[in-house]
């Protein structure tokens, strides 16, 4: 296991809901621990439900770890929104960040899991979408 | 390879649902070479390192966890946290 934060796969959290998000982020937290970086958003930058571009890659930035980031999120124009921020890394991250497809909850937190034990990107992603509740 | 094994019954209320799962899954990343479990001694053996498929395995309480691992301490270690009811009552 790696304990250094920067060593590991970072996570992002993208729902519509900031509460959601934050829930999710703190049952990571909880579940897994501190060992991977580890950022959310959620909410319209207006208030209400909904996702932003520019929220979602400050979330990437925030949790960002040259491991590359792994990015899990809810509903529709949350993976369009996200697909955008990565859109609009710099090349270097761009091929850095994987977007999970798996429940926003359940997968964030097998990719910690994951991600603690200093799995690659690919492994990371790869458990997360293996998830089946 | 000759590997170690141990068995220990689960006895924590949940069983090896998800908080458990997380931290055997953790430990069990912490050693080399194999480490896998079972539900029985014949097996199926899953990897331990693996929480999809250790949440997968859905051992409740009562259960009796095997493990094999290829270092003798990854079986202590991993007894032992059953053992403690994984340091967690709640599941």
């Amino acid at each position: 296991m790696s304990g250094r934060q920067a060593d590991n796969v970072g996570i992002v959290i993208v729902s519509h809901s900031a509460e959601v998000a934050r829930g999710a982020a703190e049952m990571v937290r909880q579940m897994v621990g501190p060992e991977v970086r580890l950022a959310w958003c959620g909410g319209a930058p207006g208030g209400g439900l909904g996702t932003s571009v520019a929220a979602i890659g400050a979330a990437i930035d925030r949790a960002w770890s040259d491991a590359g980031v792994a990015v899990l999120f809810d509903l529709g124009g949350a993976g369009t929104n996200s697909e955008m921020a990565i859109e609009m890394l710099p090349d270097e991250r761009r091929a850095r960040v994987a977007i999970c497809a798996a429940p926003v909850v359940e997968g964030a937190i097998i990719a910690a899991v994951e991600a603690s034990g200093g799995a690659p990107l690919a492994a990371v992603r790869a458990a997360a979408e293996a998830w089946q509740g | 390879m000759t590997l170690a094994t141990g068995a220990v019954p689960l006895t924590n209320p949940t069983g090896l649902h998800a908080r458990p799962a997380v931290k055997l899954t953790k430990l069990a990343k912490t050693f080399a070479g194999t480490v896998e479990i079972a539900l029985a001694a014949e097996g199926p053996w899953i990897d331990a390192r693996s929480v999809v498929r250790v949440m997968a395995l859905k051992a409740p309480r009562g259960a009796v966890l095997h493990i094999r691992a290829a270092d003798p301490a990854a079986v202590a270690a991993l007894a032992g946290l059953a053992a403690r009811d994984f340091d967690d009552g709640a599941g």
